[in-house]
């Protein structure tokens, strides 16, 4: 976008606007939303971590390490949801998505503050909930709470019920959000053609956020119901259906899944052309494809269920429709390469990430479309096989993105540099300790070891000792990334309005913005993505 | 008659361009939430088809236990309240506040009517132990499933009951604004947004109505 604003420099930003703690809470500025957001997933995202760890410590050897059956089960079920519900669906589109869609619109906020600063309580709120049930009796039914198992359970269950149902409407409340902000609020000559690839997915994500989450939303009231006044809906025992949960609970959580993998995608997309000094390729296809990809997350969910009784017809329709979902996912990540190829490619931490991003998603997707091939997937189906590959997909695709969009705009979240050294080791340490976790899991699961059991059999242990070595890694390359990028908080050297001389609009105003964003409201004349020769220089963060 | 001073003067957000924008903006978001209401409807609609498809016996003998009169009462009830909550809004965009004012009141007390129209059946079920679920105690039901229907029945009808009761804490919302001359021809969208909302909450009851009284 050639628009320069007056980057006429006051010292007044976001974050000295205004002062005190009751400043932060009552804000409706969406930069201190997504903060607040951001600070609050990445606590969870330690509670969490910490369980994954403690699950992988459990499985270092068969027998009991540091936990017995009942324990362990708490365990995963904790760190599956808390991970999905409140690490991964908010990460990126009420985090970062709050922080930058505004900003990159050339808007002052989104179109309701008063509702965004209600969803982060509404959040938090449920969020209270579901932790509130670990330090009770806990919950042991997986995050999928499937019945009738979870009407049965003596666990606190109906907490984290509550909390999901509660955390939901959040999710649902920043969609609507989103969607009417990029309706609404595009800066003048910020045509749909010329829409940041980031909105474009956000705004995919968000119409899954809103057309699935009522589905869970109603899916887990039941439930509740069920363990309240013992209704039946659920319950065999009196004529209910069983399997009708799982069917309600995927028809939400799959397309959940492109809730958490979308906007991951969206930031590849801005950051590739920006780190490639090149204009993007395939456009229109990445634009499009985000909407092909949130089409066929609808219709697909019936795949979670092919060992659940559905009938072979339904059986066959969802695979086939399942290996569609290759087709839009396809066209992106060729047209990523397509961009890198022949481009001037830096090598800053954004970019590593994106590499990591491409190598771990490419083997998450593919993996994928073997258990959507059906005699596969009754082999491998319940087995490490599919931790694997979803821990490919959410932590190989959504985190790799994340920290790709952190080191991106940390910048210009705090106005200053990340330590970019440090932040290369930690994601080498990242990147090698994340295959040596997972990688042996498809061996593992492809020889036949059941997913959620506390122990296994004395053959598994090589690789399951190898794959609790690696858990190490990550955990130590995610410690240090908070290490450094406090490092980088208090003491990186200032970052400037525009770093990575990329051309969205959110680098075209001071870095942190003031408090309504731009100086003067910006005015797009061309195309984002339009690096020519002339701006092919980065100053870069050496 | 009165536009209110504030009407006039309706200053819009600061983010907007203008106060056309940004009533747009309010449209489209009632639009998209509304769209999340039936989605959350639509899964207990699809409970009740599957359960029907499973049981069709069980819920034709059961339906014929629900009071089809005081459905219908109230199915009147709501669609006239629809009718008040329209004409409310049309008074306040002419600027006729004392008219939206009896409007409003009038679809408030239409929704309090149904309510307990509402209550007198829920008691009338409780008396002859036709709860949900495990609490069913009906004896005059031979099949064991007849349960299932009356947790649908309660579940579709409860949650339609809480929107009544939200339905009525936003049009009393808007009602006190009106009476403070809030609204005019230059500023009614939280009145036609309520509008909006109760017009859904009349059209959900519209399909309960036919599915779990008549059809059965």
């Amino acid at each position: 976008m050639a628009h320069q604003s007056a980057v006429a420099h006051t010292g007044d930003n976001y974050l000295n606007h205004s002062k005190g703690l009751m400043s932060w809470l009552t804000t409706l500025d969406h930069k201190r939303i997504g903060v607040m957001y951001l600070f609050s997933v990445l606590s969870f995202f330690l509670v969490g971590g910490v369980f994954a760890l403690l699950i992988r410590l459990e499985l270092y050897k068969s027998g009991v390490q540091i936990v017995d059956a009942n324990a362990y089960n708490r365990f995963f079920t904790y760190h599956g949801a808390i991970m999905v519900f409140l690490v991964i669906i908010p990460s990126i589109p009420a985090a970062l998505g709050n922080f930058i869609l505004p900003i990159i619109l050339g808007a002052k906020d989104v179109a309701f503050p008063r509702l965004n600063l209600l969803s982060y309580y509404i959040f938090m709120i449920g969020a209270t909930f579901a932790v509130a049930a670990l330090f009770l009796r806990g919950a042991d039914t997986g995050w999928t709470f499937y019945t009738p198992y979870s009407i049965r359970t003596n666990t606190t269950v109906i907490l984290v019920l509550t909390g999901a149902f509660i955390a939901g409407f959040s999710s649902i409340l920043t969609g609507l959000n989103f969607i009417v902000t990029i309706h609404k609020l595009r800066a003048p000559g910020l045509s749909w053609s010329r829409l940041p690839l980031f909105c474009w997915a956000l705004y995919a994500t968000s119409i899954i956020q809103v057309l699935a989450t009522p589905v869970l939303a109603i899916t887990l009231l039941l439930l509740i119901m069920e363990r309240l006044f013992h209704i039946g809906i659920f319950d065999p025992k009196l004529g209910g259906d069983p399997i009708l949960f799982q069917h309600f609970f995927w028809f939400y959580s799959h397309p959940a899944v492109y809730i958490m993998i979308l906007p991951a995608m969206g930031i590849i997309s801005e950051v590739i052309p920006v780190f490639c000094r090149k204009p993007m390729f395939g456009y229109k296809a990445i634009a499009y494809s985000s909407f092909g990809i949130a089409l066929i997350a609808f219709i697909v969910w019936g795949h979670h269920m092919f060992v659940s009784g559905q009938s072979e017809l339904a059986n066959f329709v969802f695979s086939l429709l399942t290996m569609f979902v290759a087709v839009p996912t396809g066209v992106k990540v060729f047209s990523w390469v397509g961009t890198m190829y022949k481009g001037s490619i830096h090598f800053y931490a954004p970019m590593l990430y994106v590499f990591g991003f491409l190598e771990l998603f490419t083997i998450g997707g593919l993996t994928g479309v073997f258990l959507a091939t059906l005699a596969i997937d009754v082999h491998l189906t319940q087995t490490y096989f599919v931790v694997a590959h979803f821990h490919y997909v959410m932590v190989g695709g959504t985190l790799m993105a994340l920290m790709a969009g952190l080191h991106y705009w940390f910048p210009k979240m705090t106005g200053r540099m990340y330590p970019e050294r440090p932040a290369q080791i930690s994601f080498w340490l990242i990147l090698i300790g994340f295959n040596v976790t997972f990688l042996p899991q498809f061996v593992l699961g492809a020889q036949g070891m059941p997913r959620r059991y506390w122990t296994y059999l004395p053959e598994f242990t090589f690789l399951n000792r190898m794959s609790t070595v690696g858990s190490w890694f990550i955990g130590l390359g995610f410690f240090y990334a908070a290490y450094y990028f406090y490092q980088g908080m208090r003491y990186g050297k200032k970052a400037g309005p525009n770093p990575w001389n990329a051309l969205t609009l959110e680098w075209q105003t001071p870095s942190p913005p003031p408090h309504e964003n731009f100086i003067e409201t910006p005015v797009v004349t061309s195309w984002p993505y339009e690096y020519l020769p002339e701006n092919i220089t980065m100053q870069g963060n050496s | 008659m009165s536009n209110g001073e504030t009407a006039l003067k309706h200053h819009h957000a600061h983010h907007f361009a203008s106060a056309d924008d940004e009533f747009e903006a309010s449209k489209q978001g009632m639009w998209i939430f509304l769209v999340t209401e039936v989605l959350m409807f639509g899964g207990l609609f699809v409970a009740y088809g599957i359960l029907k498809g499973l049981y069709p016996e069980m819920v034709h003998e059961a339906h014929k236990l629900l009071a089809v009169k005081m459905g219908a009462i109230n199915t009147v009830v709501l669609i006239t309240s629809s009718l008040t909550m329209a004409l409310a809004v049309s008074s306040t965009q002419k600027g006729q506040r004392d008219r939206a004012i009896v409007y409003l009141v009038m679809t408030f007390l239409f929704a309090c009517c149904f309510l307990v129209v509402k209550y007198f059946e829920y008691s009338a079920k409780f008396h002859h132990g036709l709860l949900p679920g495990a609490n069913f105690t009906n004896e005059e039901l031979k099949d064991p499933k007849s349960a299932l229907f009356f947790s649908l029945y309660f579940m579709m009808t409860g949650l339609h009951g809480i929107h009544v009761l939200i339905g009525m804490g936003v049009i009393a919302w808007v009602l006190r604004r009106t009476i403070r001359g809030e609204f005019g021809p230059n500023f009614y969208t939280p009145v036609e947004l309520v509008g909006f909302y109760w017009h859904f909450v009349d059209l959900v009851w519209i399909y309960l109505f036919p599915l779990l009284y008549l059809v059965g």
